[in-house]
């Protein structure tokens, strides 16, 4: 358990993704199993404990601590469990519980047993390893390392593909012993078999002016891009799974789609918001994810459904090596056969020169449709993003003219600059409301003249936010403009960015809500 | 019957006023009289016309203050000395918190109030240990008045520190400490570790170090930040104010280790908050049990709290059968200069 709250505590101070991956490669090569695999599981969210409760902990807590010094000190600190590890009384000698013993006593003990056996552990371990073994028994480790940061890791660690591991890690289990003997080349790579997996996803590379230059245009299909989110729909004989994009099951947020999923095949998608076949705007959509559970009030006011882009397996026929041509046609003979409930098949856009693409592309600012895909027509399907056989060929983003209004001080590499920026636009009666937040889209010469030119215009401090006088005009580029009750201007920006600083713009010819409003999706 | 300490010492606006004497403890604003604890400027204020404090204080004040601000007649008290001003018995003992930092013990008429100042309980190799004095009333601090705060050994925070120093040998290894007393410990205990290399300073502290020195505290090798050639830097201990290290003046170091060194940062979400990567629990304050054994030590059946987590003290006193008064002086504590 040492060394796991060692790592944590590490990864929570270590800003750098690479240097996060360093740490964790580390770990999972010296560490031996199981603790290696639990400690996986843990950054996973994969170990649950149902006797483990942060009420049971805080009970715990009450035990040992008078109960207002008790509030007191969580109103300081402010997060429950680094709370109750500064605060728990020691006593005796420091021997913390190894991480797997943690695990298995937690999974083996009456639940009526697991609070003394947990106030024993904590009076046996130091403070790092307090708040880890809290953190473990709440979920929510909170350290700054996805699960995919953690894969990554492993693959470099052991020189594999992250593609390899994403393909079997929904048929893993906590400690991942299978996992682990064949990255250390003890056994085979364990097989996915029936279970329903989730295959790396193909993505598409934006397609510049160069590449448009170069591109044989008659080799591609095209399609639009829609605003949804990517999801892969994965049914088997041994069950059902929605993934997003990024392999996170994402089921429980939409029973709907599983409920509709009665065949058996591994399907590629994005999943909308659609009413009476209207697609509704992203914001929409934004309404449904990251639930755990949905009720029947959400699912009326926001029906969701996919629309088809590819199919990878038909049963267990894996057709990904197929052309694209030969995928689609097989995608709309099972697509006419299995005629599934939540779905349709994104269609293919006939066209015969590059103009009427480029035509359409640009009015394409309708439907949720963020611009056009290009396929090339003879290829197979490959996981990952793989050069000149897919693109992607957004519209041209919309932009406005706004003054700077907060500055931030940033992160990492930019962590004394004020880099993060705040900016609104003039209402009716000239007064600033802040529409967005970037934080990219400036060369590092025009930070460095920012963050000057912050410093000395600033008219108020909030902590780490400074206020400005308004002076600096930045061309702001956005995907959708939406409605929003979280800002103050009632606008919220998709995707924004800093197309350019406008030095040749005062502060006063910045553009008004009202040109925003008029930009509204 | 020896009159009750409230009688003839009172909480003002200006800070703690003592009656019969005619003088103000640490007061937050310029007054006639004022006797001074320790050099840190929210207890030191500038422009006060008559200065009783230590010798190490009124020389910090004088280094600190712009010319003729640090009391317009300066006497300087000798720890362990009785001075008698009307009535009242003055005498400084040491507490233990910076070069010079004195608790005032306070007898009148049979009555005695012992006011801590800022005070710690670990050995600090700068300055005078904390002499715990039997009293009616102890007016103390309550800066990490919580029990969530235990200051971990100092010796043991700077073996990490040097254990960083060894795992990046390339990376300078930047501390954000205070200008009077932290950044002086943080040397010492350096030098106490065996670290003999030179350290090097931000403009900011070069003033203090030396006055340290001349009062005797050896603090070895110091150069200046601001001139040596950047790859000088490689691999060695930079200490600056807090509110440089976040900043540009941090720019012109490759890639350091941020530190800090403060009783703040126990507190994870804190040390996260201030982009620190290698935290360091020092502080030159008394943590929860410090301030519990210290209290205990005085025997005082009555504590007044000047500034801190008052609230959470007050309802242990209360659990220990003490009676406990929050003073709520305002002006202590809020200028950064508390960790």
């Amino acid at each position: 358990m040492k060394d796991f709250a060692t790592l944590l505590e590490r990864l929570l101070y270590t800003t750098g993704r690479h240097a996060k991956m360093t740490l964790l490669a580390d770990f999972f090569a010296h560490r031996p199993d199981p603790e290696r695999g639990f400690a996986l599981a843990a950054i996973a969210g994969a170990l649950d404990f149902p006797g483990a409760k942060p009420a049971m902990l805080r009970a715990l807590v009450a035990t040992r601590v008078d109960p207002t010094l008790f509030a007191l000190s969580y109103d300081f600190v402010g997060d429950l469990a680094e709370t109750i590890a500064l605060i728990w009384p020691t006593q005796g000698e420091v021997a913390p519980p190894a991480l797997d013993h943690v695990v298995a006593q937690l999974r083996s003990l009456p639940r009526s047993d697991v609070p003394a056996v947990i106030g024993a552990w904590l009076d046996q371990s130091d403070l790092s390893t307090r708040i880890a073994l809290i953190k473990l028994l709440t979920g929510g480790l909170r350290v700054g390392a996805s699960l995919r940061l953690a894969k990554l890791a492993l693959a470099q660690q052991f020189s594999v593909e992250i593609d390899a591991i994403e393909e079997i890690w929904h048929g893993l289990t906590p400690p991942y012993q299978a996992l682990f003997d064949w990255l250390e080349r003890r056994a085979p790579r364990p097989e996915p078999g029936t279970t329903p997996m989730f295959r790396p996803p193909m993505l598409a590379h934006p397609l510049e002016a160069a590449d448009q230059a170069s591109l044989n245009w008659a080799d591609y299909r095209a399609e639009w891009k829609w605003d949804g989110i990517r999801v892969q729909l994965a049914a088997t004989p041994s069950g059902r799974r929605l993934y997003s994009r990024g392999a996170d099951d994402i089921s429980a947020s939409f029973p709907e789609i599983i409920g509709a999923m009665t065949f058996h095949a591994v399907l590629d998608g994005e999943l909308l918001v659609i009413r009476d076949g209207v697609v509704a705007p992203f914001a929409d959509l934004q309404q449904r994810l990251n639930r755990k559970t949905v009720s029947a009030r959400q699912r009326a006011a926001y029906p969701v459904a996919v629309r088809l882009y590819d199919i990878l397996f038909d049963g267990a026929e894996d057709l990904r090596a197929l052309p694209f041509d030969a995928r689609r046609a097989r995608l709309e003979a099972w697509f006419a056969a299995t005629n599934p409930a939540m779905m349709d098949l994104s269609p293919q856009i006939p066209f015969c020169a590059a103009a009427d693409l480029a035509a359409l592309r640009d009015q394409a600012r309708r439907d949720a449709i963020e611009g056009l895909m290009l396929k090339a027509g003879a290829s197979p399907y490959v996981g990952g993003r793989p050069k000149g056989l897919w693109w992607k060929w957004k519209r041209d983003p919309l932009s406005l003219d706004c003054v700077l209004m907060y500055a931030q001080r940033g992160h990492g590499k930019r962590s004394s600059f004020y880099s993060d920026y705040t900016f609104g636009v003039w209402t009716e009666d000239r007064r600033l409301v802040p529409v967005g937040k970037a934080y990219s889209g400036y060369t590092d010469a025009e930070l460095v003249r920012l963050d000057h030119w912050i410093r000395t215009h600033t008219v108020a401090s909030y902590g780490p936010v400074r206020e400005v006088e308004p002076g600096i005009v930045l061309e702001i580029g956005f995907d959708a403009a939406q409605r929003s009750t979280r800002h103050k201007s009632g606008i919220a920006l998709r995707f924004p960015r800093i197309l350019r600083l406008r030095p040749d713009k005062s502060a006063a010819d910045a553009d008004t809500l009202a040109t925003a409003q008029a930009l509204l999706g | 019957m020896a009159p009750h300490p409230s009688t003839w010492l009172q909480p003002r606006p200006e800070g703690l006023f003592c009656l019969p004497g005619g003088f103000f403890i640490d007061p937050t604003r310029a007054v006639d009289r004022a006797l001074i604890t320790h050099g840190h400027a929210d207890h030191a204020r500038p422009g006060h016309a008559h200065v009783l404090a230590s010798a190490e204080t009124l020389a910090i004040m004088q280094v600190r203050m712009a010319e003729g601000k640090a009391g317009t007649i300066q006497q300087a008290a000798i720890p362990g000395e009785r001075i008698r001003v009307n009535d009242v018995d003055i005498r400084f003992v040491p507490a233990g918190h910076v070069l010079g930092s004195c608790q005032i013990v306070l007898d009148y008429q049979g009555s005695r109030v012992v006011i801590s100042g800022d005070y710690k309980r670990q050995p600090d190799p700068t300055c005078a240990p904390f002499e715990p004095m039997i009293c009616d009333v102890f007016v103390t601090e309550a800066t990490f008045g919580l029990p969530i705060f235990r200051h971990p050994n100092a010796t043991d925070e700077m073996a990490r520190l040097l254990a960083s120093v060894a795992l990046f040998p390339q990376r300078p290894h930047l501390i954000g400490a205070y200008g009077l007393g932290k950044t002086q410990r943080l040397i010492a205990l350096l030098r106490q570790a065996g670290y003999d290399a030179p350290i090097f300073l931000h403009g900011a502290l070069v003033k203090l170090c030396a006055l340290y020195e001349n009062f005797g505290v050896r603090l070895g090798d110091l150069r200046p930040a601001t001139i040596a050639d950047k790859s000088a830097l490689h691999g060695a201990i930079v200490l600056a104010p807090p509110s440089a290290i976040a900043d540009r003046w941090a720019r012109r170091l490759d890639d350091p280790v941020i530190a800090a060194a403060s009783g703040w940062m126990g507190v994870r979400q804190r040390a996260k908050a201030s982009l620190v990567e290698l935290p360091l629990v020092i502080s030159d304050h008394a943590d929860w049990a410090a301030i519990l054994h210290t209290i205990a030590q005085t025997e005082a059946p009555e504590i007044w709290v000047t500034h801190g987590a008052e609230a959470a003290l007050i309802h242990q006193l209360g659990l220990l059968g003490l009676r406990g008064r929050a003073l709520a002086l305002i002006g202590y504590g809020d200028d950064g200069e508390v960790a």
